[in-house]
């Protein structure tokens, strides 16, 4: 017996591929190191923000853009598959385990949300709970902050956000809390969500806003308005201060992710997936060249575990699922799989400017029109492999504020390419 | 021969670079933080983060520790799985807490409750005796005083007649396929004793002979988690050469224990330094869970599945050290397959207890702490059993809920109609 289907890695694109592949009826099994993006990411559904130019609708640029950078992961799924993603999502999440916590916005028009640092980033799909905090045409703001929280400074917020250009003026003033009162010197932004939940803790927090509150339109805060159940405690927060309330992403840990990944979780223990943690996976396990399962590591062991399919969603540079050795050898750490886009040995390894594109930012795995590793030449590796994600080549995803449009985008790819070959769909009927 | 076909893992992948070193891989990215029970319930736990690859950077040898709060840690190890940069986490901090004790030394309550079975062996020939004290609210408020063991907390029950001693009365079936030998830890010879029976039974139904070796004493994770690292090699070492033997004549060793059974497979190699050992190295790749290991033979078409309807609804909780195995939960598996079986898994991650820490009277309010949500869980869904693979989360949880607690093993045992 084995799984129709092994997911490598537990971040967005592992658990959008895995959830909609168990709810198809596949066996699935997700194997990772540890916990992955979605603890550190805002889990704003950024499409496409920048081309270079900011964008404003990223449904229509999306073709343009592809154009523009042949290669682009983007150019592997249509608009409508990546509408159907969207779509998929924003149901998974409102029927989840926090629901009626959901998530807004389309692919229509970016929203503008004010940052940590008070800059403003287009989002296209937000959670409800970041919505009010959409800049665009100018905005009134009140932002709050806790003395506590590391890394969330409400005064930067309001400074920087008010230089921001967004089409209208935005007039922003800051206030510092001192709550929780006691206790730990600091705290990180899932200790102060706990708080959230608590609405004796909201109605402190709302006593001590509505003594410094003035004509401001919205009051925004750090993304930490409960863990539990965040639509109650955000509508519980506008309807006390009478007027609309937003989250702005903190630093690590990041609480609306860790709400993506309760939801997705729970979505794939519904539908009978399998997740297994510190679970490294180290090779490919191979029947003449053909892969039939993958090579993990489980404690001082190695175990294979076999599968029709594999889906490989392990991250890039950053989350250690593609390595660069310092002989400028790289390395997709799973599957032995080749990495395009390396410069080669005499070519150029940096530009001169630390935020412009470098030479290795669109590094990752090239693959064909299913999603299927390919070498070099563009000649196949496997043929029951499929690629999502971070790991894929060809994007820039954080200047071009596309990361979690992609993962979702080719989760769901990838997901949708396997259910259409005949093993999984003969368990599925 | 074992069922499993494993490769051991490359010399160069070993053990002191992997453990230690391995804090240069943290980014600090705070996931571990957001998963640690202790911390999420107490501030004098300030996170595995701190604790663990940034405290150790300043812990030099022959200087004072910078932070003793590593007493705090509960050694539940979720910190190391969750990990996604492979920072063995919970081992630096279980290393760090033995070189802080040789500086503080040991409580005398550390070392009594780290040697269950010496306690177990004087109790056993007036086990009714020594129950009743234990239950006496007067002397558990006596021993918390002159022990510092909570007097609330829960602590088993001594059985009068060892597991040992039924094994060895216990005719082995005739006409049996093959053969695998039974590691029971100190659990189930000195006070579940009839989990190790049924656990033979359940195993002799599908054709095996059971061997169980003899002189099987504690596996040494208690004194590994108080720090006490010396005694604790000697008790590897001694209980690795009693399995040895079965080890190295091909056949598997199953264990119902699933803390002692990892205790064996990994961490006596990583955290004691042990990897050398050559009785334990052999153990160790032949150990397995008893649920991993009937889950396998049932993925093989092995596993006997002429199961009755058990028509009840029970809680499954997969507990810390289960998970540390990184087998996934096999219990559920082996459940679907009983008719009528009602089965609500619990996404809880820890029950507070973490082994003996939860017993010690400055710890037990966060054991309960961190278990409360298991606990509403449980009391919510009103089973009529709990399952739970490891017997000290059993005996918190049952103690902290009221709802019987039974290892997967027992109601298989009664799906199989053997009991």
């Amino acid at each position: 017996m084995s799984h129709d289907t092994i997911v490598i890695g537990t971040g967005m694109a592992g658990l959008v591929a895995a959830v909609r592949l168990a709810q198809s009826g596949a066996r699935v099994l997700v194997l990772a190191k540890g916990v992955g993006s979605t603890h550190l990411c805002p889990s704003t559904i950024d499409v496409l923000g920048y081309g270079p130019q900011r964008i404003e609708r990223p449904g229509e640029a999306l073709a343009a853009h592809v154009e523009a950078n042949p290669g682009h992961p983007y150019g592997l799924v249509e608009v409508s598959g990546l509408e159907a993603a969207v779509e998929w999502f924003k149901e998974q999440t409102v029927s989840g385990p926090l629901g009626p916590y959901a998530y807004v916005g389309s692919l229509e028009a970016n929203k503008l949300l004010p940052t940590a640092v008070g800059a403003a980033k287009p989002s296209a799909v937000v959670p409800e709970t970041m919505a009010a905090g959409d800049l665009r045409g100018g905005a009134s703001l009140h932002i709050v902050g806790f003395r506590k929280l590391k890394d969330f400074h409400s005064a930067l917020v309001a400074d920087n956000v008010s230089r921001t250009e967004v089409g209208g003026p935005v007039e922003a003033r800051s206030a510092e809390l001192d709550l929780p009162a006691g206790g730990r010197v600091d705290l990180n932004g899932l200790a102060l969500a706990r708080h959230f939940d608590d609405a004796a803790f909201r109605s402190a927090v709302v006593a001590q806003i509505v003594r410094r509150l003035g004509a401001e339109e919205r009051v925004g805060f750090p993304a930490v308005l409960g863990i539990k159940d965040p639509h109650g405690a955000w509508a519980d927060l506008e309807h006390r201060l009478g007027r609309p309330v937003f989250e702005i992403p903190t630093l690590p840990p990041s609480v609306p992710g860790m709400r993506v990944f309760a939801i997705l979780r729970e979505a794939l223990r519904r539908s009978g997936g399998e997740l297994i943690l510190n679970a490294e996976v180290v090779g490919p396990a191979l029947e003449n060249g053909r892969l039939v399962g993958v090579r993990a590591n489980l404690g001082r062991r190695e175990v294979v575990h076999p599968a029709d399919h594999v889906v490989l969603a392990t991250g890039g540079f950053a989350s250690g699922g593609l390595e660069l050795d310092s002989r400028w050898k790289a390395r997709e750490r799973a599957l032995g799989l080749p990495v395009a886009g390396v410069p080669a040995p005499g070519e150029p390894r940096f530009t001169d400017s630390y935020f412009e594109e470098q030479p290795l930012s669109r590094a990752g795995i090239a693959v064909d029109r299913e999603l299927r590793p390919v070498g070099p030449g563009g000649e196949p590796v496997y043929d029951n492999v499929r690629v999502a994600g971070a790991t894929l080549a060809g994007a820039v995803p954080w200047t071009e504020k596309s990361g979690d449009g992609i993962s979702l985008a080719t989760g769901f790819r990838a997901a949708e390419l396997i259910l259409q070959t005949t093993t999984v769909a003969a368990v599925t009927a | 021969m074992s069922i499993f076909e494993t490769t051991p893992i490359a010399e160069h992948d070993v053990l002191g670079d992997l453990m230690r070193g391995s804090l240069d891989h943290c980014v600090k990215c705070t996931i571990c933080e957001t998963f640690c029970p202790v911390s999420n319930v107490t501030p004098l736990f300030p996170g595995p983060k701190y604790v663990g690859p940034q405290a150790e950077r300043y812990r030099t040898p022959d200087e004072p520790s910078p932070d003793d709060s590593l007493d705090y840690c509960s050694g539940c190890g979720i910190c190391t799985q969750v990990c996604p940069q492979g920072v063995h986490i919970a081992e630096i901090n279980t290393q760090a807490r033995a070189e802080l004790r040789k500086r503080t030394g040991v409580k005398f309550r550390d070392k009594v409750i780290a040697r269950n079975t010496v306690g177990a062996r004087l109790a056993r020939p007036v086990a009714p005796l020594a129950n009743w004290s234990l239950a006496n609210p007067t002397i558990r408020l006596l021993t918390q005083r002159v022990l510092g063991l909570h007097h609330q907390a829960a602590l088993p029950k001594f059985a009068s007649r060892t597991f040992q001693k039924w094994a060895r009365s216990h005719p082995q079936p005739a006409g049996a396929s093959r053969r695998v030998a039974y590691f029971h830890g100190c659990g189930a010879n000195h006070y579940e004793t009839r989990l190790g029976e049924m656990a033979v039974e359940v195993l002799e139904h599908n054709g095996f002979a059971v061997d169980v070796p003899r002189g099987q004493d504690c596996c040494g994770l208690p004194l590994q988690s108080n720090g006490l690292f010396e005694p604790a090699r000697k008790y590897v070492s001694k209980l690795s050469g009693r399995l040895a033997p079965s080890a190295r004549a091909g056949i598997d060793i199953v264990a119902t224990s699933t803390s002692c059974s990892l205790m064996l497979k990994r961490e006596a190699r990583e955290i004691l330094g042990m990897d050398d050992d050559p009785d334990l190295r052999v153990v160790s790749e032949r150990m397995f869970d008893i649920c991993e290991y009937l889950l396998a033979l049932h993925r093989r078409g092995e596993l006997r599945t002429d199961f009755r309807p058990v028509p009840m609804t029970v809680t499954y909780h997969a507990p810390c050290q289960q998970q540390g195995h990184g087998i996934g939960k096999p219990a559920l598996g082996l459940f679907a397959l009983i008719p009528e079986l009602r089965v609500i898994e619990n996404d809880a991650t820890c029950c507070g207890v973490a082994g003996t820490y939860g017993i010690k009277k400055e710890k037990y309010a966060i054991a309960m702490k961190v278990g409360e949500g298991l606990f509403a869980q449980i009391r919510d869904a009103a089973p009529e059993l709990a399952v739970c693979d490891s017997e000290t989360c059993r005996w918190h949880i049952e103690k902290a809920t009221g709802v019987p607690n039974v290892h997967p093993v027992e109601v298989l045992h009664r799906a199989y109609g053997l009991s």
